[in-house]
């Protein structure tokens, strides 16, 4: 029954391939959308609803999308099918004439954002969700881009950065700029003890590893109460000022000063440029770090660990310096993250958000910081979008709730992102030093690293 | 020193319900060399599909032992094939394509996959965790003591049996018949395998088909032994189970399944002396432990890499 | 003859029940091709990992001396060490190139020790000092005088995976070279060449031999290349040393016939 490219392209067989999918499709939405387990509240415990119109619905849904397959996309009788070319898009993105305009032009969009007239608080705040998760993304980059190291555990220093800040402000009075360093540094530091360990790990083993550090932390950090607060948290975090004036109604407040009316967006603006200068400042320092030596032995880890040692490259100490590296730039996005909240709490920092961050970082191309801020945008702006979708009550009755949904579509877009392009939307490389040319490294030669 | 021997019990039988999963894992890895990320949830899916079954053929406590037992087997059997038939989907769909592609995609599609289907669980059978009244209960004491009295439950003899039933006969179905040494050449050199003519791509299907079949009888002894599941249990029974093969030795069945009575011990003990509160915390330091001293595992051979 | 580069004594590495190389000791000289030679499975190879530190040798000791007078025990030493502070550098059978990066990135990263010391370990790169500025340039040169000698310079900017099969190796031993090395190592340099590639090869290394000042150490099954260019040839078997000469000397060695090409049957 499998496709081994001798499938022949009848009507009667297409609708033969059709039909079998829509019995396998039958066979795995009956204990999930067919049958529904809900709870009586009494003793006798589950009772069943049976839901064959929505059964009805997937398979034929299944049976209408293969045939669709079958009669537009999939290839003929002994067609091969024709090695994908990069799309335009995708070499317009890589290039760096291209970058050299788009990348200035979305900062100065950035900059104006918060005073066009659509930006209400909502959107500000969808806008700063983004430009964490950049910030993020570029963070992960350095590890898993450039030096090939599959991190699934990222989210630990995001962890660290955020309750460092908390217990900093909270137990020593520190100001956000006091904080800043030192919650990077606390997770650089937990960066090096991370890589100590998995130094000779490779591939899937290191993710499977760096993912249990991950969940070892949230579960520290859960249960250890009477440091992090156990589930609870941490909240009244001091809320940042403008360097010193606070942001509130009072006469020596931010509005006051100013000879502005006071306004709650005027917290969430100065939230919103805070973090757009570390963002700005995370892409200029990750940009010249590729350019100097230690951006060249991250890549060339990547590329063949071992060519780089019998060149006496200490891989050590390379590996060891983009975990810290990678994990500072998250420390400092946690810092902004408790800052911005006032509150931190485990919940936060599960495995979700690593495999955010990491989906955003290979969607984007693994080694193209243009491409990891279209990948934010659409990942993250993308999932919001979803919310709006109420529309969508309307067809499933008025107890479905469309955020439900959201982490399905982005379980799914995952898939689908790696079946349509598996080297994400910029998959090229930039060289950082040339003789005459810069020319771009395409895809195929490009090697992901074996850890 | 009774309280030691029931949570020896107790452990033994927990480290089934992992070596079960376990198998799944080193299957898969051993052969296409990928975790499957989402295996840990297709025995959620198993276990959820157990459920429905058995509230569908309206097997409870009261049943006569017989024909309860044989409701179960009957349960079992369809979940194993519903289970099956999402492995094989999974397998076909989201990894299949990416065979031979960019070394991160398939995990980042594996990944994609467990999200998609923990998900799709909550969503179409609510968020709430789902109970279910015990069906075979009681035991029996074996050792009474001034302190403590050790029983073992009827459940738990049926778990531990089933177990070593379905290990011994998927031993030999790998040992002795040519699928076994199908997969095994497969394991070695794949591109020389499909020009003997060895049918690769089914090869690679019945190994995720075995893998979820056995993963979702783990998932019905879960539903029967904790009495609850929800669309999250996967997600750490999945990364134990992983341990386990690992610790086992990574294409050693036999190793699975040692690797999961260990792990099972490691995490009962740890919580009945220590704190069962970072009891996870236990199996996860397992896993970095293992992969750092002794990567190939206990039933595994190391591999030297050639320069 | 002054005192030998490389020293090595009763060099023996088993695998389990396997033994690889059975107590060989051989000398390398400095300014000297250096060949080693031998049926497949003769432990060559072996050999050569053990001397630059990717396996580590079961009994024996290998000793590196400078013109300083400097010993290293290599058996002792870690694999990067063994190119970082004891200059040997390596190329590899089976091309091992930075392939997504440029011709002159590979070179640049030979040369990262030099710039991470001049770069402060980054800090100073960050902020462009001038002296790291100069390293940078001064790097840039010595890779480009090694893509002009060995002829690959027109595709400086390409990436490495994209050159042919004879520029990869040209490249592979430019990118040692960059190392400032006192020992190169060359793991079958000529596989794979044609014999205008070899001819390439023999008036490099033969150049190299002259005008740098080092020593080279190399593994070869061609024959062409090796009688041509060799000043010094050791020929091992199942792991032994069963011959060590010059040219002339090891091609009439009747143990050398009788490994290669079997005893005559009367």
């Amino acid at each position: 029954m499998s496709s081994n490219g001798h499938s022949s392209s009848s009507l009667p067989s297409m609708i033969k391939r059709s039909l079998i999918a829509t019995v396998i499709a039958f066979l795995l939405f009956l204990p999930t959308l067919g049958i529904k387990t809900a709870a009586s509240g009494g003793v006798d415990g589950l009772f069943l609803i049976y839901r064959w119109a929505l059964l009805g619905a997937g398979c034929g849904l299944i049976f209408v999308a293969r045939m669709a397959y079958e009669l537009f996309w999939a290839p003929k009788d002994g067609e091969q099918k024709p090695i994908k070319a990069p799309s335009a898009l995708a070499r317009a993105l890589g290039s760096s004439k291209v970058a050299k305009t788009v990348g200035p032009a979305l900062l100065v969009f950035a900059i104006v954002f918060p005073f066009l007239p659509f930006s209400d608080r909502y959107i500000l705040d969808l806008g700063i969700l983004i430009i964490t998760y950049v910030m993020l993304g570029w963070g992960l980059q350095i590890v898993v881009g450039l030096a090939g190291l599959l991190d699934l555990g990222y989210v630990a220093f995001y962890a660290v950065g955020a309750y460092s800040y908390a217990l900093l402000s909270i137990h020593f009075g520190f100001g956000f700029w006091m904080c800043l360093p030192l919650a990077g540094l606390l997770a650089a530091t937990w960066g090096i003890i991370l890589g100590f360990p998995v130094l000779r790990l490779r591939g899937d083993y290191l993710a499977i590893v760096t993912l249990a550090f991950g969940e070892i932390i949230r579960v520290v950090l859960l249960n250890w109460r009477s440091f992090t607060g156990g589930s609870n948290g941490l909240s009244d975090i001091p809320r940042p000022s403008f360097f010193g004036i606070p942001f509130n109604q009072s006469e020596h407040g931010f509005a006051a000063t100013f000879g502005l009316e006071y306004s709650s967006m005027q917290r969430i603006i100065f939230l919103y440029f805070l973090i757009l200068a570390l963002a700005v400042f995370t892409f200029f320092v990750t940009a010249r770090l590729r350019r100097l030596p230690i951006g060249r032995a991250w890549e060339a880890l990547r590329e063949d660990e071992i060519a780089c040692r019998s060149l006496g490259v200490n891989t050590v100490n390379t590996k060891l310096s983009a975990f810290a590296i990678g994990a500072m730039f998250g420390g400092f996005a946690g810092s902004f993250f408790a800052a911005k909240q006032a509150f931190v709490s485990p919940e936060s920092f599960n495995f979700m958000e690593s495999a955010t961050i990491l989906a955003i970082v290979v969607l984007g191309g693994m080694s193209s910081q243009l491409g990891v801020v279209f990948s934010a945008i659409v990942m993250v702006g993308g999932v919001e979008l979803l919310r709006q979708l109420q529309f969508l009550k309307s067809v499933f009755g008025n107890d479905f709730d469309p955020s439900q949904l959201r982490l399905l579509l982005f379980g799914l877009a995952m898939v689908l992102m790696m079946l349509w392009r598996p080297r994400g939307l910029v998959s090229t490389r930039m060289p950082t030093v040339f003789l005459k040319d810069k020319k771009t490294v395409s895809a195929s030669m490009i090697s992901q690293g074996r850890g | 020193m009774n309280y030691f021997i029931q949570q020896f019990i107790n452990g033994l039988t927990l480290g089934s319900i992992y070596g079960l999963i376990a198998i799944g894992y080193t299957m898969v890895y051993g052969i296409i060399g990928m975790i499957n990320f989402a295996h840990g949830d297709v025995f959620m899916v198993g276990a959820f599909v157990s459920l429905i079954t058995v509230i569908i053929f309206g097997i409870t406590g009261t049943s006569s032992i017989a024909l309860g037992i044989g409701a179960l087997i009957l349960v079992a059997a369809i979940s194993m094939v519903i289970a099956g038939v999402y492995g094989w989907t999974i397998e076909r769909l989201a990894y299949r394509p990416l065979r031979g592609s960019f070394r991160l995609a398939p995990l980042i599609t594996a990944i994609g996959v467990s999200i998609f289907l923990q998900n799709f669980v909550q969503a179409t059978q609510g968020a709430r965790v789902k109970p279910l009244n015990a069906i075979i209960s009681g035991g029996f004491t074996i050792l009474e003591g001034n302190d403590f009295v050790v029983r073992i439950t009827y459940m738990q003899i049926l778990i531990v049996i089933l177990t070593v039933v379905l290990m011994s006969g998927f031993t030999y179905l790998i040992s002795k018949t040519s699928l076994g040494r199908a997969q095994r050449a497969c394991e070695q050199d794949m591109k020389m395998a499909m020009l003997l003519g060895i049918d690769v791509n089914t090869t690679i299907s019945t190994t995720f088909v075995i893998g979820a079949a056995l993963a979702s009888v783990a998932g019905l002894m879960y539903l029967l032994y904790y009495g609850v599941i929800d669309f999250y249990i996967g997600f750490s029974a999945g990364i134990k189970a992983f341990t386990a093969a690992v610790l086992g030795g990574v294409g050693s069945l036999p190793g699975a399944m040692l690797g999961g009575m260990v792990i099972g011990l490691i995490e009962v003990f740890f919580a009945a002396y220590f704190s069962s509160e970072y009891k996870d915390v236990a199996a996860f330091s397992m896993l970095i432990v293992v992969l750092i001293f002794m990567p190939q595992g206990l039933l595994g051979r190391p591999e030297i890499e050639k320069v | 003859m002054s005192q030998p580069l490389l020293s090595v004594n009763q060099l023996t590495m088993r695998f389990g029940g396997l033994t690889a190389v059975d107590a060989v000791s051989f000398d390398v000289y400095r300014n000297h091709i250096t060949a080693v030679i031998g049926p497949n499975g003769a432990g060559k190879t072996t050999a050569f990992n053990c001397i630059t530190g990717f396996y580590k040798p079961t009994s024996g000791d290998i000793v590196l001396r400078h013109k300083d007078d400097t010993e290293f025990k290599l058996q002792e030493m870690e694999d990067f060490r063994i190119s970082q502070t004891a200059k040997v550098a390596r190329t590899f059978q089976n091309i091992r190139l930075f392939g997504g990066m440029t011709v002159l990135e590979n070179l640049m990263i030979a040369q990262h020790n030099h710039l991470m010391k001049a770069s402060a370990y980054t800090i100073g790169g960050i902020f462009n000092t001038p002296s790291y500025q100069r390293a940078q340039e001064a790097a840039k040169k010595k890779a480009l005088s090694w893509m002009d000698r060995v002829g690959i310079t027109d595709r400086a900017d390409d990436p490495a995976a994209s050159l042919p099969y004879g520029a990869q190796r040209k490249l592979e031993i430019a990118r040692a070279m960059c190392t400032d090395p006192v020992l190169l190592c060359l793991d079958e340099p000529a596989a794979g060449l044609n014999p205008k590639e070899s001819e390439e090869l023999n008036a490099l290394l033969r150049s190299i031999r002259d005008h740098d000042d080092v020593g080279i150490l190399l593994i070869e099954h061609d024959m062409s290349v090796v009688m041509e260019i060799s000043d010094h040839i050791i020929v091992l078997d199942y792991g032994r040393k069963i011959s060590d000469g010059n040219a002339t000397e090891v091609r009439n060695d009747p143990a050398v016939i009788k490994a290669y090409l079997g005893v005559v049957e009367e």
